[in-house]
């Protein structure tokens, strides 16, 4: 048997991703996430002293705190399993990937193992977020400077 | 007594005395569960690592192999044993606590049989006369591993397969009367199907669990209807289709089976079904030989297959080889 034979084999074999379902899913949960988010904006805003645009940092923390306690018991991988994206890329989902590591890496020590593995998964989203944060400032740096838009 | 193509015929008749079976909380509803000997509640302990946990499941299945087969620790000549920790830590540590001389092994998941080849060609050399071989697997350790913590939510796609918490031992005897004997082993040969989705074990694993199962036939000039049945390790509902595919034989349908398809019935937790050293070696050393003891089976192929990849290997790009190992069990007439 060659590899072509082999190949189509496994192809007729695999299961379909049923993609419409998925992004449906993704696109539900992760509304509603964005939702308590906002639920949360309007809370601060309303309660405590904060603007529309200083409410976003207590509220980021606030849904991490959210998400902590759910991956704590349990119930964030659940959620993920049906959700998919939808879980994965609000900041709950950050949030999963730290507490969940830092739980992981408990019997490896405070230092060695909960400090040096927390940002396992989430590291590569620092990385990229502050990339792409300088990239887009600079852009509208330039923007601005040039006369196109103000801030 | 090596025939070409990695098949060894064995003729000291090596037996296996008995086994010893551990699983853990979600192995429970497995329908082999009234098979293994104990079933402990909790992935770990209080205060114990889930590394450790995996060392106290291999001291217990080995323990109770022991204590079944009537022997003493200390008469065991040999401790064969294997399992997915990175150095084999887990085995090593139980090792450390039987204090006989010890052979770790490593072919992933096929380390179960792989322990029960090498342990019967020792006894087939003369220079033992028993043998403890097996493997295990521990889901929270290996996920950890080779996956993602525990608790990231990570979706899984239905090719997926969930590592049993389970360890499988045998004590292995030269003929002994009214138990299974050991006639041949085929070692496997690493065969790399190029795949390289993680997420897909039994597509990768297929083409070495073929490659096995036919040296093995050609090789003791057999086929596949001569056994009761031909059980894989681990390749999960998905990778049974696709063993199932590669061979033309009628007969495959209904002989080929495989232990990681069964382990977890017909639940969709598990999506394709289980995986892991501790498949094979549990259904292997439970189920499996408790037919042949009763009679139901009088002759069987037990193919464990392993996915030989690491999370190094795969994030650089590698495809997954794997590797699978046979070995050819029957069980002769009482008297």
């Amino acid at each position: 048997m060659d590899q072509k034979q082999f190949e189509d084999i496994v192809e007729k074999q695999n299961p379909k991703t049923p993609m419409f379902t998925n992004m449906l899913k993704a696109f539900l949960v992760g509304g509603i996430i964005c939702t308590i988010g906002q639920l949360i904006i309007f809370f601060y805003i309303r309660f405590f002293s904060f603007t529309e645009r200083t409410a976003a940092n207590p509220t980021a923390a606030t849904l991490v705190f959210i998400a902590m306690l759910l991956t704590g018991f349990g119930y964030y991988k659940k959620i993920s399993q049906f959700a998919g994206a939808g879980s994965a890329v609000p900041i709950t989902g950050f949030g999963n990937s730290v507490v969940s590591a830092a739980i992981e890496h408990k019997t490896e020590g405070y230092v060695l193992g909960v400090g040096g593995n927390m940002f396992k998964l989430a590291g590569s989203v620092i990385v990229f977020g502050v990339l792409s944060a300088f990239f887009v400032a600079l852009i509208k740096t330039i923007l601005v400077k040039i006369g196109v838009v103000s801030w | 007594m090596v025939k070409a193509n990695g098949t060894i015929q064995f003729t000291e008749k090596p037996s296996i005395s008995s086994t010893g079976v551990t699983v853990g909380p979600m192995e429970k509803d497995s329908p082999f569960a009234s098979a293994f000997d104990e079933i402990l509640l909790v992935e770990k302990e209080k205060n114990e690592s889930y590394e450790e946990a995996n060392t106290r499941f291999i001291e217990k299945a080995c323990a109770i192999t022991v204590k079944k087969g009537h022997e003493k620790m200390e008469n065991i000549d040999v401790f064969i044993g294997g399992d997915l920790i990175n150095q084999l830590s887990p085995t090593n540590f139980a090792a450390r606590k039987l204090n006989i001389p010890y052979l770790g092994v490593f072919s992933a998941c096929a380390s179960s049989v792989e322990s029960l080849i090498i342990g019967s060609l020792l006894l087939e050399s003369g220079k033992a006369s028993s043998i403890l071989a097996g493997a295990s697997s521990h889901h929270p350790a290996v996920e950890r591993q080779f996956r993602y913590p525990l608790e990231y939510g990570a979706q899984k796609p239905k090719t997926a397969q969930w590592t049993v918490t389970a360890a499988g031992f045998a004590l292995l005897q030269k003929q002994v009367k009214n138990a299974p004997i050991i006639t041949h082993g085929t070692i496997g040969r690493v065969v790399d199907g190029k795949q390289t989705n993680p997420f897909h074990m039994g597509a990768a694993m297929a083409p070495a669990a073929r490659d096995t199962i036919e040296r093995h036939l050609t090789n003791t000039n057999s086929k596949m209807s001569d056994f009761d049945v031909i059980m894989t390790g681990d390749l999960g509902k998905i990778g049974l289709n696709i063993l199932k595919d590669m061979f033309t034989d009628e007969d495959c349908h209904v002989i080929l089976q495989d232990a990681g398809a069964q382990f977890y019935g017909e639940d969709t937790f598990f999506n394709a079904g289980a995986s892991g050293a501790g498949c094979s070696a549990a259904v292997f050393l439970s189920h499996i030989y408790n037919q042949l003891q009763n009679g139901t089976f009088k002759r069987v192929l037990l193919v464990a297959t392993g996915a030989l990849l690491s999370p190094l290997t795969f994030q650089q790009g590698e495809t997954i080889p794997c590797i699978a190992h046979a070995i050819e069990c029957r069980m002769e007439k009482r008297n």
